[in-house]
Order: C-alpha cells, then sequence, then structure tokens
C-alpha cells in the first residue's frame, strides 16, 4: 500500500500535461494507475476521506466522546438534546443545550421529558472530563466538546442514563476494527488457499473449487449462528471479539480466493513468469515480485467490498444475541435493544442512532469500492 | 446436455457431501459432546444416572473415532432420521416439516420478486443512462444494499406501530391468530408475507438491478446494436430482442449467491417479524447449544440452495445455447 502516495509528482503530469504523463504512466506500477483514475470518481473519493476520519475517530474515541461508554447519570431514557443557537427569548447565543424537566407518564410509568428552557448549557470545546486513555495509551481528560455544568446527550441516553452519543463513538471502535482486522484475516486465507489453487492447479484445484463452491452454497447467517454457538457464554470480552472475527472470517475468504486463483491461473502463463522462471527466479519470488503486486488492485476492489458484508454480519449476530455481548460496547450489541417491542416503538433513537452509523458506513464503504472496481478494470474510461 | 447433467450431478453430490462435513463440524464445534449439554440441559429438573449417561454415549457412538460418528450420522440423516432435539424433546425431522415449508413460502416468492423487480429496473437505468430516473435508481439501490434487511425489518416495525396503529409480525394478524381458515385469513397471511417478501427482498433486488445496468451498458454500445438501429428497427424491439437476451443470462446466472442470500435475509428477518420460519427455531438451538437441530437446519437450507441452484443453471443452458456444455 505504500505505494498509493498522494505527494507523487507524476499524478499532477497525468491531470495537466497528458504527452509527459503518457511516458510516466508506462512506468506506473498497476496500483498508481488504479488510484489515478480512482481519483476522477468524486463520491468514491469523498467516501473514502470520509472513512478515513471514521477510523481515526475509532481510533481515538475518548477524544470526541463527551463522557465514557458506561457513565450512568439520572436521566433514564432521555431523548437526543438539539443544539440550538437562538436563546428562550429569540437572542442569538453561543451553541447550547436546555436542560431536560422529567415527569412520568402516569398510565404507563415512563419517564416523559420536557425541554425545559429555564437551564441552559453552553456547549464548550476541549472541556476537561472524565479521563481514558488515547489510542489505548497516554492517559488524557480533555474532550471535543462538553458542558461543565447539566448535561450533553446528543443522541439521547439508554436504560441505565447512558450517554448514547459516547457509546456510539465507543461502539465504532469494535465494529470498524472489527471489519478491518477480519478482513485482513480472510484475505490472507483467501490470498493462500485461491493462489495455491490456481498455481498447482490438478486435483488441488478441483477440490478447493469445490470447498468453495460448498462454503458459497452454505446461506451465511444460519451457518454464522451455527460457528457462534461454539462460542463459550463465560470467555472474557477478548477472546469472544476474536473468536467472532475468526467466524466471521471463516467464511468470507471464499471470495478472495476465488479472484486470486483466477488470476493467478491466467498469469502464470504470461511471459514474464516465464521470463522470471528461465532466469531461475524460484517459486516463492514470482509469487511475491511477479504474480501478487499484479493481483493487488483485484483484491483492493474484493476486500473493499468485503468490508460492509463482515460489519453487517458482526451486527447482525450481536443484534441477535449469538454475537458480541455487553459489557463490550459494539453496534450491533447497541442494536439489541430492538428486539424489545417497546424500544422500537417508545425510545426510537437508541437504535436509530447505531442503525444509521451501520448504513452509513456501509454506503461509504459499497461507495468506495465501487470506484475502486471501475479503477481497477484496465478497459474502463 | 446429457453429459453435462451427469457431471453437474456428481459436482453436486460432491458439493453436498462437503457441506455435510461442515454441519457435522458445527455438531463438534461446542466443547464437550452433546450428552454433555444434554445433561446440562436436564439436570435442572431430574436427575440422570451415570449408567443413563453411558447408554446415551453408546447409542449415538460418542466414543467411536471421528470419522466413524461422521459416518453413523451421515447414514442416520440420508435414512430421514436427523436426530432429537434435546431442548425441545422432539425429532429434528418433525421440527422441520413443521417450519420448512415457510421458509420456503417465503423464500422462493421473494427470488422470483427480486429478478422481476431488478431487471426491468436495470433495463430502463441502462437505456435511459444518466437520466433522472436512472440517478433515483441508482440512489435508492444504494441504500437498499446499505440497509441490512432485519434493519428495514424494525423500521417497518416502528412506522406501523407509531402512524398506523397497525400490528406488524406474525404470519397473522391478531383477529386472525386462531380463526378458522377464510379467505379473509388468507388475504391477511398474504399481506403479511408480502411485507416479509419486500423487506428480504430489497438489497438482493438492489445488487441485481446494478449488475443488470452494467452489463445491458456493456451490450448497449456493441456495434451490432448500431446495424440494428440503422436497419430501422423500432427501438424498443431492437433492445427487448438482442441486448437485453444477451445481458440477461449472466444476470440469472448469479442465482447461486442470490438464493442463499435470500436464505439467509429470511432467518434473520423471521426473527424481527416473528415469522415461524426454520430462522427462530435455528437461533434458539444455536442459543442453547442444541446441535443437532441447528446443524441440520443448516445442512437442508445448504442442501435446498445447491438443489435450486441447479434447476436454475439447467434451465439457463436450456434458454441460453452460448453457455457451453
Amino acid at each position: 500500500m505504500s505505494e498509493v502516495r498522494t505527494d507523487m509528482p507524476a499524478e499532477e503530469l497525468l491531470d495537466e500535461a497528458e504527452p509527459r504523463a503518457e511516458s510516466r504512466a508506462a512506468i506506473a506500477s498497476p496500483l498508481r494507475l488504479m488510484w489515478w483514475k480512482f481519483k476522477r470518481h468524486r463520491v468514491a473519493l469523498w467516501s473514502g476521506y470520509f472513512l478515513l476520519f471514521a477510523y481515526l475517530v475509532m481510533a481515538t474515541a475518548g477524544f470526541w466522546a463527551p463522557s465514557t461508554p458506561n457513565e450512568r447519570s439520572r436521566q433514564l431514557y432521555a431523548p437526543p438534546q438539539w443544539v440550538k443557537i437562538i436563546g428562550p427569548e429569540g437572542e442569538l447565543r453561543r451553541p447550547f443545550v436546555y436542560g431536560y424537566e422529567m415527569t412520568r407518564d402516569l398510565n404507563t410509568l415512563r419517564p416523559v421529558y420536557t425541554r425545559d428552557e429555564s437551564q441552559i448549557y453552553p456547549i464548550e470545546l476541549f472541556v476537561r472530563g472524565a479521563e481514558y486513555k488515547l489510542l489505548g495509551l497516554i492517559p488524557w481528560d480533555v474532550h471535543l466538546f462538553g458542558v461543565s455544568e447539566g448535561y450533553i446527550y446528543l443522541a439521547g441516553t439508554d436504560s441505565f442514563g447512558r450517554d448514547m452519543f459516547t457509546r456510539l463513538v465507543y461502539g465504532a471502535r469494535i465494529t470498524l476494527s472489527v471489519g478491518l482486522v477480519s478482513v485482513m484475516l480472510s484475505l490472507v486465507l483467501g490470498l493462500i488457499i485461491g493462489g495455491v489453487s490456481g498455481l498447482y492447479g490438478g486435483w488441488v484445484d478441483s477440490v478447493t473449487q469445490r470447498v468453495i463452491e460448498a462454503i458459497i452454497a452454505i446461506p451465511t447467517i444460519p451457518l454464522w449462528l451455527g460457528l457462534a454457538a461454539a462460542v463459550p457464554r463465560d470467555w472474557p470480552a477478548v477472546y469472544q471479539y476474536f473468536a467472532i472475527l475468526v467466524v466471521l472470517s471463516l467464511i468470507s475468504w471464499t471470495s478472495t480466493a476465488r479472484v486470486a486463483r483466477g488470476r493467478f491461473l491466467a498469469l502464470r502463463e504470461q511471459d514474464f513468469v516465464t521470463a522470471a522462471r528461465v532466469y531461475g527466479a524460484g517459486t516463492g519470488r514470482i509469487i511475491r515480485k511477479h504474480l501478487v503486486p499484479n493481483i493487488m488492485s483485484y483484491v483492493i476492489v474484493t476486500i473493499t467490498l468485503a468490508i460492509p458484508t463482515i460489519i453487517i454480519g458482526e451486527t447482525a449476530l450481536s443484534f441477535l444475541g449469538v454475537g458480541l455481548r455487553a459489557p463490550t460496547v459494539s453496534w450491533g450489541v447497541l442494536l439489541q435493544e430492538a428486539q424489545k417491542i417497546q424500544v422500537i416503538q417508545f425510545y426510537p433513537w437508541l437504535w436509530i442512532g447505531p442503525a444509521l452509523c451501520v448504513i452509513v458506513i456501509v454506503l461509504a464503504f459499497n461507495f468506495v469500492g465501487d470506484g475502486a472496481r471501475d479503477a481497477a478494470d484496465p478497459f474502463s474510461k | 446436455m446429457g453429459s453435462y447433467i451427469v457431471r453437474r450431478v456428481l459436482q453436486m453430490i460432491l458439493v453436498v457431501f462437503i457441506i455435510s462435513m461442515v454441519a457435522f463440524f458445527v455438531i463438534q464445534l461446542p466443547p464437550g459432546d452433546f450428552v454433555t449439554s444434554y445433561v446440562s440441559s436436564i439436570a435442572a429438573g431430574d436427575r440422570i444416572t451415570q449408567d443413563a449417561i453411558l447408554a446415551l454415549r453408546q447409542q449415538f457412538g460418542l466414543d467411536e473415532p471421528l470419522l466413524m460418528q461422521y459416518f453413523r450420522w451421515i447414514t442416520n440423516v440420508l435414512q430421514g432420521n436427523f436426530g432429537l432435539s434435546f431442548q425441545l424433546q422432539r425429532t429434528v425431522g418433525d421440527l422441520l416439516a413443521e417450519r420448512l415449508p415457510l421458509t420456503l413460502a417465503i423464500t422462493i416468492p421473494t427470488t422470483i420478486f427480486v429478478y422481476a423487480v431488478a431487471i426491468p429496473i436495470g433495463i430502463y437505468s441502462a437505456v435511459k443512462q444518466y437520466s433522472v430516473g436512472d440517478y433515483l435508481f441508482t440512489f435508492v439501490g444504494f441504500i437498499g444494499l446499505a440497509i441490512p434487511n432485519f434493519l428495514l425489518g424494525i423500521v417497518l416495525i416502528y412506522l406501523s406501530t407509531r402512524y398506523f396503529g397497525g400490528n406488524v409480525g406474525g404470519l397473522f394478524s391478531p383477529e386472525f391468530e386462531n380463526a378458522p381458515w377464510s379467505v379473509a385469513r388468507v388475504l391477511d397471511m398474504s399481506r403479511n408475507m408480502a411485507l416479509a417478501i419486500i423487506i428480504i427482498g430489497t438489497s438482493g433486488t438492489a445488487a441485481t438491478m446494478r449488475v443488470m445496468r452494467g452489463m445491458l451498458l456493456d451490450e448497449l454500445s456493441q456495434a451490432y446494436v448500431e446495424t440494428a438501429r440503422a436497419k430501422g428497427l423500432s427501438e424498443w424491439r431492437l433492445i427487448m430482442k438482442y441486448p437485453v437476451r444477451v445481458a440477461v443470462s449472466p444476470v440469472l446466472s448469479t442465482v447461486g449467491f442470490t438464493l442463499p442470500a435470500m436464505i439467509s435475509g429470511t432467518e434473520i428477518t423471521a426473527t424481527v417479524l416473528n415469522l415461524p420460519t426454520t430462522g427462530p427455531l435455528l437461533l434458539n438451538a444455536v442459543k442453547s447449544q442444541d446441535m443437532f437441530l441447528a446443524a441440520s437446519i443448516i445442512l437442508i437450507l445448504s442442501v435446498l440452495t445447491v438443489i435450486g441452484t441447479f434447476i436454475s443453471d439447467l434451465l439457463l443452458v436450456w434458454a441460453d445455447p452460448r453457455i457451453r456444455l
């Protein structure tokens, strides 16, 4: 991936001086060619930037969240507060939120929150608050935003009065990392199995192909459920996390393997591979230096399109209660609340938040994957 | 054609064999054998003697090597004996007979729905590329692809309870739950099933119409289209008669991916909408590590998928002579 750099002078040349760019393009690696094409796909490019930002937020969750995920408060099931800049008398103020006044519905005993216009909590930037560990290492207590008096719940609170916004930010840590790590795992599996299958051919290839066909024919959710059943309930959260990672990648390697096999089959007959062999290069060297760089663009497309599937998989498994479990905070775990019909009906912010997060991230990955697919196709304009 | 069918059948048998090994692997996965989980599941109630445990172990051949256990299991399965659900104390075969028909009654219409909706939209989008309609469908397609179907189910439950005061979920509305069969009851059931079909079919439709659009766009830029146009064929007949027929065949051949996805979708959506398919049954089986039941459901769903794909492949070969036998 280190070859995809934005500071290459060559790409400027491609945009501005066509004739000279052509000679540059002649020596550009497939990945660089792909990047040049990808950049012209605006939606994909901006989705890519958005995803980079999302992963940055994920890595530094404590800073972006005003609270910590398990901090309880007295405001149970409070709906989201709106950020206002017009005060109660119509005057312009710095951004603030109103406090709540809670009463109970006497019939259902559900809490009912009304806006209390006498309580105004101005939003401050870079406030000191609960301590957290930046990147899991550096203790710090500065949060991007917060209030010094009162409370701020931009996405409402749950049954324990925990801030949903904070939990969403922390949930991203698990959900997004599951997607990435699991795809890397399936990438390694897929490259090795697909590569061996494509390079050796013969009965190895036939058996591998049948195994892949069998796995593709098994409906994913049922198989995931079956495999997830084996994860012991009393395992610590970290073990469960890795177990789910493995379960998800045990199925998703097939798409990478198919791509790798197909490309290897096509490439091993090419002249440059024969030339390398004639020069006495070993199989390992040919794979590393000649084959893998040539299939990288296809592999990138496959994995960007596989990540959303994995993210939806984690969400679905956790939602059904067989994936990750509380106290782990992931978007799927947050969605478990939506198993209760009362929550769906009366506290919609508890599931709309995580649902929107999942949809937006999956959408962004699909756009990037689409752009990458167009860019990887040497015949597309 | 004959030799093609034979080859495909042999391939299919091999695939089914591998699937059965995967299913058996799933049975073996949980720590301890299933007699341990059986014992722990009934330990709360009555007591079980060591002798009884030993007898159970022998009955299921748990002391034998893994390979023998597999053969014992697969022979039983081939004879239609799927084993026992410990939790429900019934044979797995009975439970499957009860739940499987509804799974199929939802999956098959959904698959037809997906292609019936996606192909016309794909054709429209390709023919009117970059029109308002094309952008609209592209947008809807991307959104449809990004919303997992169980979330769509939740949204639907929310909207109907909130704004329509209706009730979603279950196969029947409450007033028909225990009513005798009548026209109104059938209508009520089809309404609930139609809802499920739309929820499950959305993402498949979104994906398929993108593929159809792409395939047809490739065809539309071919020279033969221009030739036909130059010869004065009407635009509608020209498109439907040549490029669409060429483009539709690879789209239909994606059924091998669509079918498992539809079954997956049916199972998870059924747990949200509380439909009595194999989905909720599987989820419960998995949660209580009732592994014979879980593995049998996985096995039977997968085998049905393989058969479905096989049939559709045969139809495709029959319909499109260009496919190499």
